[in-house]
């Protein structure tokens, strides 16, 4: 596999994995250019299927792992488009092609581990999430806030946590708008191992090393087998998403939160 | 074997940094406590720290990292504490104020 270094992104591969690093300041809010970087890398992975053994994604940047969608490009998209259906069918075009990105992602067939630290909100975890292994620095959170906006996740979120964690998780995730830290969400089989502060991608390396001792086909085979997509829930969460991204409330509270110059950034 | 190693004792849960005398704080011990934290975590000298000070102003940190004192907040202590019951908070006596409420 070639090295890639993008704007947002950047993969290698280290001893047969691939690494894929979040790059983009502040914190790796995932936009236009990160969707199209990811897309490269989808395409990317393929050529490498035979070659690895598992992907690993971090992030370089000190503030977390990833703090979501980028809700400043949303908001400004918005206000380029007058027409409320032409917009919704922006959205719905960003979320189709997010949603190929992680569905891919989440079926590659080699093991994928989420090294996480620092923030993981949002998109951040919706990301992590199409992982198969969470791996989090004892400091890290998560968090779905999306509710706090007048929106549900759009990136595939709710049905995947649901999937690999429970209904309950979500239900609390969602309507309170709380961040976990990474001790409670290990106590609750959302990450899988706990690594010291600073330590995240050392333990997914080390994990990773682990996977790559066995079979390839056999895990492949055990994937498959336990890790369904489901489809249809995330189909209707982009058509849910897309319903309440028109109402002109939301708008009104994503303009406050990218205007906001607080210390702590409005949130109700 | 298997069998063997599953009986084998569990480790001992590290869910919390500091369970001493959690339930037998006094607001002015719990206080101290998150002065002590902040002064040893965000590299402030503890006599620079009053209760009444902005954290933020005073640790020099933004929301997110506002977000690491908590988690250190909450493993330290032993307790959750949603991040809306943070939402408008910013000097240390309050802080420690939502913490006492939990312990």
């Amino acid at each position: 596999m070639k090295e890639y270094i993008g704007q947002a992104l950047a993969w290698r591969q280290v001893d047969g994995a691939v690494e894929l690093e979040l790059r983009r300041l502040p914190c790796n809010e995932i936009g236009s250019t990160t969707l199209a970087e990811l897309e490269l890398l989808v395409a990317a992975l393929e050529t490498v299927r035979d070659s690895s053994h598992a992907l690993i994604i971090y992030s370089s940047v000190p503030a977390g792992f990833c703090a979501g969608a980028d809700l400043r490009e949303l908001y400004a998209g918005m206000q380029e488009v007058p027409s409320s259906a032409e917009r919704t069918a922006g959205v719905r075009r960003f979320l189709e092609r997010i949603h190929a990105v992680l569905n891919a992602i989440d079926m590659w067939p080699r093991p994928t581990i989420a090294a996480v630290h620092g923030v993981c909100f949002g998109g951040g975890l919706e990301l992590a999430l199409a992982c198969d292994l969470i791996v989090a620095d004892r400091l890290a959170r998560f968090c779905l806030p999306e509710l706090r906006l007048g929106i549900v996740p759009g990136f595939g979120g709710i049905p995947r946590l649901k999937r690999d964690v429970g209904n309950a998780l979500v239900r609390d995730l969602l309507f309170t708008g709380r961040s976990l830290n990474a001790v409670r969400a290990h106590a609750l089989g959302l990450v899988s191992q706990l690594a010291g502060e600073g330590a995240a991608l050392q333990l997914a390396r080390s994990t990773a090393r682990q996977i790559g001792k066995y079979d390839r086909d056999t895990t492949a085979a055990a994937k498959e087998f336990i890790k369904p997509l489901p489809r249809e829930e995330l189909q209707r969460e982009i058509d849910l998403f897309c319903r309440l991204l028109a109402r002109p409330a939301v708008e009104a509270s994503l303009r406050k939160f990218v205007t906001s110059t607080e210390v702590q950034p409005y949130l109700p | 074997m298997i069998a063997v190693l599953l009986n084998k004792p569990r480790a001992k849960d590290h869910g919390r940094d500091n369970e001493r005398s959690d339930r037998m704080r006094t607001p002015q011990q719990t206080l101290d406590e998150i002065l002590d934290l902040a002064s040893k975590h965000f590299k402030v000298a503890r006599h620079a720290l009053e209760p009444d000070d902005d954290f933020f102003d005073k640790l020099k940190i933004d929301s997110l990292q506002a977000l690491e004192l908590l988690s250190r907040l909450e493993h330290h202590f032993g307790v959750e504490i949603p991040d809306y019951e943070m939402q408008g908070v910013s000097d240390f006596r309050t802080l420690a104020a939502r913490v006492q409420e939990r312990l």
